[in-house]
């Protein structure tokens, strides 16, 4: 007889992220531990994870071009982004909630605090998010986001981006990134992607064009995948509980 | 070097949320009405069971000076020791009640941050253990290029507290304090104290979970 039970997560692999202490992005400075992270042989508490279901979205939740349209769209390139969310084991993630943030067109955030001088878009509120269905495929619909400038040195340029979050089956698969766009060129130069270590790795977080999906006479297309991290098969025993 | 090894694909790099994640995560706090439904710091309805508890803190960086931009997420077991989750496998009655999650952002101007939430059960450990009460509590900022996981343990629960298995874990006896949230009673509400020093003295313990 063979059956898959599930253990705990694979421990992480701390070389696929950047380290908390990365002084090419300033911030990070005063915002580092010092001590090492204690590992802890994960429980209950870290397999485990909230569940959200699909009736608590809005039909528009997941569409940024008119969830906060007002008296009309938002300026910029209308662009759909699609993907599969799958763990490391290449299982899909079902069910994942996914959260995208990101500047308009002009590279300004709709937030209290950004003071840049970019205009803001009346019709563009930069917010969305989605469940990922029984294949980890999700899709949303925006306006591609614009470059902006920020203080780390005095003539700093983020490449476009949009951010984004996953809250999924277990607590250890917890993440919060960004993913950027191909082709863009100030990506190489961009002191936050360098924190990562691998260039394999910061590769895995630019989304690709696609133009098979582009929409005629609409949207283009992008594809950008995602990986969690996935749970051991526990053979002989499930200590876990 | 040149094995055939399976090759496992890599977890998505983290970067840092930034300073406007509140636009995504938290949209009202953004003054953004966008959505129907808003997540938010509290966990408690009328028919929760377990008792009230508020838990509040602030998060300092490595000048002592508080985060003003910081996003805190929590995750526990409800009243009786049951997450309210399908990896759950311990077959106890879960309080329908109970999502067992939040998420709150620090205070723009004072770097506060609370949830209204209930003191938890215990939860099983491994290898037959049992785990003190405890909250997982996370925290993503700019500057912050992975999610900080900690844990909030109780000072009220003293005894559990010197068997939990990850706090017994923690080598550095006084660093154990560190996750030890202080209890006060404050106009009749149940009030845990839970300050995050992410660098310098008392600088609180991160888990690598």
């Amino acid at each position: 007889m063979s059956q898959l039970i599930l253990g705990a997560y694979a421990q992480r692999n701390t070389d696929d992220h950047p380290p908390a202490y990365a002084p090419g992005y300033k911030t990070s400075v005063l915002r580092s531990p010092k001590n090492a992270l204690i590992s802890i042989a994960e429980t209950l508490t870290e397999v485990t994870a909230p569940h959200f279901s699909a009736d608590q979205f809005g039909p528009k939740d997941n569409d940024l071009i008119l969830n906060y349209a007002k008296e009309g769209l938002p300026i910029g390139e209308r662009i759909i982004v699609h993907g599969y969310v799958r763990d490391q084991f290449g299982r899909p993630v079902k069910n994942a909630l996914l959260e995208v943030w990101q500047a308009n067109a002009s590279g300004r955030y709709r937030h209290p605090n950004d003071q840049f001088i970019g205009a803001m878009d009346p019709n563009f509120g930069g917010c969305g998010r989605m469940m990922t269905d029984a294949n980890g495929y999700f899709v949303f619909r925006t306006i591609k986001p614009g470059p902006y400038p920020w203080r780390n040195r005095i003539n700093e340029w983020r490449p476009a981006h949009i951010h984004f979050s996953l809250l999924a089956d277990g607590w250890a698969q917890r993440l919060i990134s960004q993913f950027y766009f191909e082709g863009d060129t100030l990506i190489d130069s961009c002191p936050i992607i360098k924190t990562i270590p691998s260039e394999q790795q910061r590769r895995a977080l630019i989304a690709l064009e696609d133009k098979s999906n582009f929409i005629e006479a609409d949207s283009r297309c992008y594809r950008f995948d995602i990986t969690l991290r996935g749970r051991r098969a526990t053979y002989f025993e499930n200590d876990l509980t | 070097m040149n094995h055939w090894n399976f090759q496992e694909l890599h977890e998505t790099p983290s970067q840092t949320g930034g300073p406007y994640v509140h636009i995504g995560l938290l949209p009202q706090q953004a003054n953004i009405e966008v959505f129907e439904n808003n997540f938010n710091n509290q966990l408690v309805k009328e028919n929760t069971l377990g008792e009230r508890i508020r838990l509040e803190g602030q998060v300092f960086d490595g000048l002592g000076l508080p985060l003003r931009d910081v996003l805190i997420e929590i995750w526990q077991a409800d009243a009786n020791g049951v997450y309210p989750s399908a990896a759950d496998m311990q077959g106890k009655a879960v309080d329908p009640n109970f999502l067992g999650w939040g998420r709150t952002g620090a205070d723009f101007e004072t770097g506060f941050w609370s949830f209204n939430t209930i003191k938890p059960g215990s939860v099983p450990g491994r290898k037959g253990t049992t785990q003190a009460p405890h909250i997982a509590l996370i925290i993503f900022a700019r500057g912050i290029n992975i999610g900080l996981n900690t844990r909030v343990y109780f000072e009220d629960e003293a005894e559990a507290n010197a068997q939990d298995p990850v706090l017994k874990g923690i080598e550095w006896a006084p660093r154990r304090q560190t996750l030890i949230a202080k209890r006060e009673e404050r106009d009749g509400e149940v009030v845990y104290r839970f300050d995050i020093r992410i660098q310098g003295e008392d600088e609180t313990v991160f888990l690598d979970i």
